[in-house]
């Protein structure tokens, strides 16, 4: 037995103590977040709006990632639908924004709600469908473990994706535009550079509650879920009640994603609910270092950092992307931000 | 004679035709040590298994202070101070000893669903937890992760995670398994320690620990208890000379 123990300090990540210094894991998380700003900032300063309009997608893309980051980084579920709440809140933006603009009451009873353009009123409102949607879903799902909860998760996903296809009232297959990006209050969204600013916050925001979350109680007994089911019911917590809880959570962060991602767009359409959407995903969090807090955001700006570069090479870019995915998975299980950071995914 | 604390009374458990628990019926009083002993494949873990909640028996049932625990999981008996260890140590591998003591800790409280405050600042629970570790024998280890800890010191976390459950009883299945002798004595010392804090029902096989420690044994062969007594008792008892100690000793 060796005497002392070197424990990687991670100040960022659950659980740790205190550090006297910055750990690595925090300045590499520090990088991370700033060198997103700085990439945003610089892009516009250089008149470059396109670039401004990648990062805000990567920080959408992480803020979705970051939900999905809950469940199976923190909790071990692999779940392979939050497309599902990602295309909810989408829609929610798209119809609510729909109905403001065209001047069609969404509903008159039990009072008249004519829809709106006003971005806090709509995130809320993909908030809390993509948490009444987690909650239907994940009480079903949550019987089930292993493979199977992959499947069914999958399945939910799927039948959410057709029946967005195959209802003709707001698009169907041919999707809602937004003709006008919706409002906040003091900023002018159409503004690429506000829009991302905006957005930026709301993914720090996110990062901050969800690593507020893992260093609770609840975020301690989710974490023990993970590893042990059968020693936390043995110390009198319920696994059941503890996962759900985070998969609501989880569906909720994911919707709002997609409802920024909407108006990111000015266009919702099914490949919001596809399953490949659900991949990717998944497969940021595997690139970034699964259960790593800023893990979301290292592997969505990997991500299309490498279809922006690659796919102006090939158009095969996904059979090199796929490769890489490969190394990462054989000889870098931490991912990026394992490989920079070192030490062990949770503190 | 004091009440017992856990009564455990006419269990059985058939798995298809195998009978694994066949009529069982002890009981577990204030300050004793009851070990359970018997050979492989008696059905010693699949008892104290019904008893946790972990399985449900066919029929018989078991009472905790006087109260039938029937319709309690083992999340609830938990929380009313079934302290158990397992056969094969169970923690969370990937979190430090004192994250795994202040989840039981936790446990014992009863709130879990809080999502503000940093749980290792909670000086109730991370102070509780030390204690545990402390009476555990495990003081300087708390920052090491469970992954990393020798196999006595696994044990020894499993009896801190039992100790801040704030146990009522404590069952121990097989503790001593795989401890060099001076780690079964060691460990063998603290179960008498324990036991004034809160009865034990000990599975174990180390005989020279059972039989130093116990203040009654019973014996159990094809899921049925064939004696129950004193050591001196057991020792005496034709029957399991014959079907048990004769075999190992
Ligand atoms: N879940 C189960 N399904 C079927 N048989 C089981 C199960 N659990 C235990 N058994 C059987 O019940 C008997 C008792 O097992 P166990 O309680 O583990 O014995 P012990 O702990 O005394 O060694 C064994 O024959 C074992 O194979
Ligand atoms: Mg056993």
């Amino acid at each position: 037995m060796s005497p002392v123990e070197q424990i990687p300090a991670a100040g960022s990540e659950p659980m740790a103590a205190a550090p006297a210094r910055p750990s690595r894991a925090t300045l590499v998380n520090a990088a991370l977040g700033l060198g997103l700003l700085a990439f945003g900032l610089g892009a516009w300063a250089m008149g470059e709006v396109f670039m401004v309009t990648l990062a805000t997608k990567v920080a959408i893309l992480a803020i979705a990632g970051a939900g999905l980051n809950l469940v199976l980084g923190y909790g071990g579920l692999v779940s392979f639908g939050h497309a599902a709440y990602f295309g909810l809140g989408g829609y929610t933006a798209g119809i609510l924004a729909h109905h403001a603009l065209n001047y069609t009451p969404l509903f008159e009873w039990p009072f008249l709600f004519e829809g709106t353009t006003s971005m806090p009123v709509i995130w809320l409102t993909a908030m809390v469908i993509g948490a009444l949607a987690a909650a239907a879903i994940g009480a079903l799902s949550l019987r089930t473990t292993g493979v199977y909860f992959i499947m069914i998760t999958l399945a939910f996903g799927q039948m959410i994706f057709y029946f967005a296809i195959s209802w003709p009232a707001y698009g169907g297959e041919d999707g809602l535009p937004i003709y006008v990006r919706n409002g906040f209050p003091g900023l002018d969204t159409l503004d690429p550079l506000h829009f991302f600013g905006l957005v930026w916050a709301v993914l720090m925001a996110v990062l901050g509650g969800i690593a507020m979350l893992a260093r609770s109680r609840f975020g301690l007994a989710l974490q023990a879920a993970r590893q042990n089911r059968q020693r936390l019911m043995a110390v009198g917590i319920r696994p059941g009640g503890v996962l759900l809880t985070a998969f609501v959570i989880s569906g909720a962060i994911t919707a709002l994603a997609g409802a920024l991602y909407a108006d990111l767009n000015r266009f919702v359409s099914p490949s919001m609910l596809s399953w490949h959407l659900s991949g990717e995903l998944l497969v940021f969090l595997i690139l970034g270092g699964t259960g790593r807090l800023f893990a979301p955001l290292a592997g969505a700006g990997l991500y299309i950092a490498l279809e922006h570069l690659l796919g102006g090479v090939s158009d095969h870019w996904q059979f090199f992307f796929g490769l890489l995915l490969l190394a990462v998975v054989l000889f870098a299980r931490g991912g990026v931000i394992g490989f920079l950071a070192g030490g062990k995914r949770h503190g | 004679m004091a009440d017992p604390i856990l009564e455990i009374r006419g269990l059985s458990k058939s798995f298809g035709a195998l009978k694994a628990t066949d009529d069982v019926t002890l009981d577990l009083r204030p300050g004793e040590i009851h070990a359970l002993i018997g050979p492989n494949g008696a059905g010693k873990s699949t008892l104290i298994k019904q008893v946790t909640g972990e399985i449900a028996p066919d029929a018989g049932e078991v009472r905790l202070s006087g109260r039938s625990l029937a319709g309690i999981d083992a999340a609830g008996r938990a929380r009313l101070g079934m302290a158990r260890s397992f056969q094969v140590s169970s923690v969370a591998a990937e979190f430090t000893v004192m994250q795994n003591v202040v989840l039981a800790a936790q446990g014992a409280s009863g709130v879990t669903f809080r999502f503000f405050r940093p749980v290792m600042r909670d000086e109730g629970l991370a102070g509780r937890a030390r204690d545990c570790i402390a009476q555990a024998g495990l003081s300087g280890r708390e920052a090491v992760p469970a992954a990393e800890l020798a196999h006595g010191e696994r044990r020894k976390l499993e009896i801190a995670m039992a100790l801040a459950l704030e146990p009522r009883v404590f069952l121990l299945d097989e503790p001593m398994a795989g401890m060099g002798s001076e780690g079964a004595t060691a460990l063998g010392d603290l179960l008498d320690r324990l036991r004034h804090r809160a009865p034990i029902l000990l599975v174990e096989h180390d005989m020279d620990a059972v039989f130093r420690l116990s203040d009654r044994i019973s014996v159990l062969v094809y899921g049925r208890v064939v004696a129950t007594g004193t050591p001196d008792e057991i020792r005496g008892n034709a029957e399991v000379q014959r079907v048990y100690l004769g075999e190992e000793a």
